[in-house]
């Protein structure tokens, strides 16, 4: 009982903390009204009649009261296909960081944490990994997978684990040596308990702005492997192939890359400010 | 005479890197009786800290070795428990509380789940009994229970140091091993934990090892002192002995020597002269022997051995 209490105040402090960061707030109304826009798609724009199906008369139409946001190059109309994207790419953006962070953030604290020959051979197998560019990385892994929204999730986790991997370790390490671990140690606690109680909660800052950020790289990663068609497969709307396929068509109807770009822009930045905001809330230290 | 709580025989720790090895401890021998306190002097270096540590076994992972000896605490060798044993005593029989109160505690967590957590490691509580044992603690300490939601950061250094000995004592341990609780602190805070711990020493009977440099706390608290020098024990007796007795090894003579005194009028300190012996390159027979003003021909050959007189021993070659 007692607990739960304790646990609440805890996060209602850091509630509280947020809700004075007006910008935090801004991203996260932002990003409450992408979720609401991508779980209600359906009723908002017809999937089969308005984000799909084609239709010559109509197409690279301006902006209109049919078409809000005016309608592609095979007359779509674009405000159904990035309602319709959204979820894609909303899912492509967490999925695609959560794994990787659970993923590289393990590997990272056991590196950091334990040290010597496990932390070198983790390490340089995370060193192999970033060797090779994570879009390139991530092209090579779908193509041996096959295009697909599954493999696409695969290739862009694996891209993903050794950045989490190494921000994780290094913040491990200034942590580890701080006295309070060893006096954490006095006490009689063990290594699982201190990793998870003393040293995670310490270097969350850092791990949840590159999760933010990380978040919005991968949705444009998602994107550029759609592109090249490695990702989503056309006719389903994703924000990157829509954004390509607009390119085209730059001179006579810009409205295509305009309003797909504004999503993806709001949603980034709705991320970012929502991780710059968290970082403050959560440490104590800056709290005034 | 009281019951024998821990008692450290012929205690040999080396630190081993790729480079060198640094001899730390050379044969230590040290005894605490229940609910005593023991005061461990000695100069930066000698040794201190890593007998601390070797009690609980806290030595850097694969650097800090016992090569030799054992650690007997209530009739037990720590030296040969299982690391899962060892956890059940540390905080519960044996706990520490650190020289730097500002980096000692988890700046993330509040006090009370700090202080939270010691107890919930080794008792069997429910949550109320924790939190009003939590509550009872820091009470003891002189910190209001409704502080516990606060974080670290919104103590000052000496309050932090009382919420760290309230973590140290909240399992009511039989000693408390206190490592310089003071040098990181201001003169005025520092007579209040001193007061405090001695004040909680009578309280509850735990026995304490003071390590500090500093004799003037040492002449106010400790009922026996250990003076160290290079990883040995030098000189131990009951603090009347160091501080009134007529014979003494040359090196207490020069440390109480280097204090300045109000009585004689003094331009200049008097330290010690030279420096403490390279613990990777050890001098022969006595360590003491190249700072020595007695030093003499059998000093630089012969390592002394203990000499006891009733409570109070002293290794060297000045007394048969």
């Amino acid at each position: 009982m007692a607990e739960k209490t304790k646990k609440k105040s805890f996060y209602i402090a850091v509630w509280k903390r947020l809700k004075k960061n007006k910008l935090a707030m801004i991203g996260l109304s932002i990003l409450i009204i992408m979720l609401t826009i991508a779980v209600f798609a359906d009723i908002i724009a017809d999937y089969d009649t308005l984000a799909i199906k084609q239709n010559i008369n109509i197409r690279l139409e301006g902006v209109s009261k049919e078409h809000w946001f005016g309608t592609d190059s095979y007359g779509r109309d674009i405000f159904a296909r990035i309602v319709h994207g959204s979820r894609i790419s909303l899912i492509i953006g967490i999925f695609a960081v959560s794994i990787p962070l659970v993923i590289g953030g393990l590997i990272g604290a056991i590196a950091g944490y334990f040290g010597g020959l496990l932390d070198n051979i983790l390490m340089r197998l995370m060193d192999m990994l970033l060797a090779i560019p994570a879009i390139l990385l991530a092209i090579a892994i779908v193509a041996a997978l096959g295009p697909g929204m599954i493999n696409l999730l695969i290739a862009l986790s694996i891209a993903g684990i050794p950045g989490y991997a190494r921000i994780v370790k290094s913040s491990v390490i200034t942590i580890k040596d701080l006295e309070f671990v060893e006096a954490a140690e006095a006490i009689g606690a063990g290594t699982t308990r201190i990793l998870i109680r003393h040293i995670l909660p310490n270097i969350l800052g850092p791990v949840i702005v590159q999760a933010t950020l990380g978040i919005a790289s991968t949705i444009i990663n998602a994107a550029a492997l759609s592109f090249i068609g490695l990702g989503i497969q056309p006719p389903k709307p994703e924000w990157g192939s829509m954004l390509s396929e607009g390119r085209e068509y730059i001179r006579q109807a810009p409205h295509l890359i305009t309003f797909t770009g504004i999503a993806i822009v709001l949603t980034v930045l709705s991320l970012n400010l929502i991780g710059d905001g968290l970082r403050d809330a959560l440490d104590p230290r800056l709290k005034d | 005479m009281s019951q024998t709580l821990l008692n450290i025989k012929n205690l040999y720790v080396n630190y081993e890197t790729d480079e060198e090895t640094v001899r730390a401890l050379n044969g230590v021998n040290l005894k605490l009786n229940k609910g005593e306190m023991l005061g461990l002097v000695g100069e930066t270096g000698a040794g201190k800290t890593t007998t601390a540590l070797s009690i609980l076994k806290l030595l850097p992972k694969d650097i800090g070795i016992i090569t030799n000896g054992q650690i007997e605490f209530d009739g037990k060798d720590l030296t040969k428990l299982k690391e899962a044993e060892l956890r059940n005593i540390r905080g519960e029989r044996i706990s520490m509380i650190f020289q730097d109160p500002m980096t000692s505690l988890n700046p993330v967590l509040t006090v009370g789940e700090q202080i939270a957590e010691v107890i919930e490691l080794h008792k069997t509580l429910d949550k109320k009994q924790i939190e009003s044992k939590v509550n009872e603690m820091l009470e003891l300490v002189g910190i209001p229970a409704k502080r516990k939601k606060e974080f670290p950061h919104q103590f000052s250094g000496g309050m932090k140091q009382r919420v760290i000995i309230a973590m140290a004592l909240s399992c009511d341990p039989e000693l408390l091993i206190a490592d310089e609780p003071t040098t990181a602190l201001d003169v005025t805070i520092q007579a209040q934990v001193l007061n405090m711990m001695e004040e909680l020493k009578h309280k509850l009977n735990t026995a304490m090892l003071l390590i500090t440099h500093d004799l003037g706390v040492v002449a106010q608290i400790c009922d026996k002192v250990a003076i160290m020098y290079a990883g040995e024990i030098i000189e131990s007796g009951t603090a009347e002995d160091i501080f009134e007795a007529k014979e003494h090894h040359p090196y207490t003579v020069g440390l109480f020597g280097s204090i300045p005194n109000l009585i004689e009028k003094t331009n200049r300190l008097k330290p010690i002269l030279g420096l403490m012996p390279d613990p990777t390159d050890l001098p022969q027979g006595c360590k003491f022997h190249p700072r020595c003003p007695q030093c003499m021909e059998i000093c630089r050959k012969v390592h002394p051995d203990d000499r006891q007189t009733e409570t109070h021993t002293i290794k060297c070659h000045l007394y048969k």
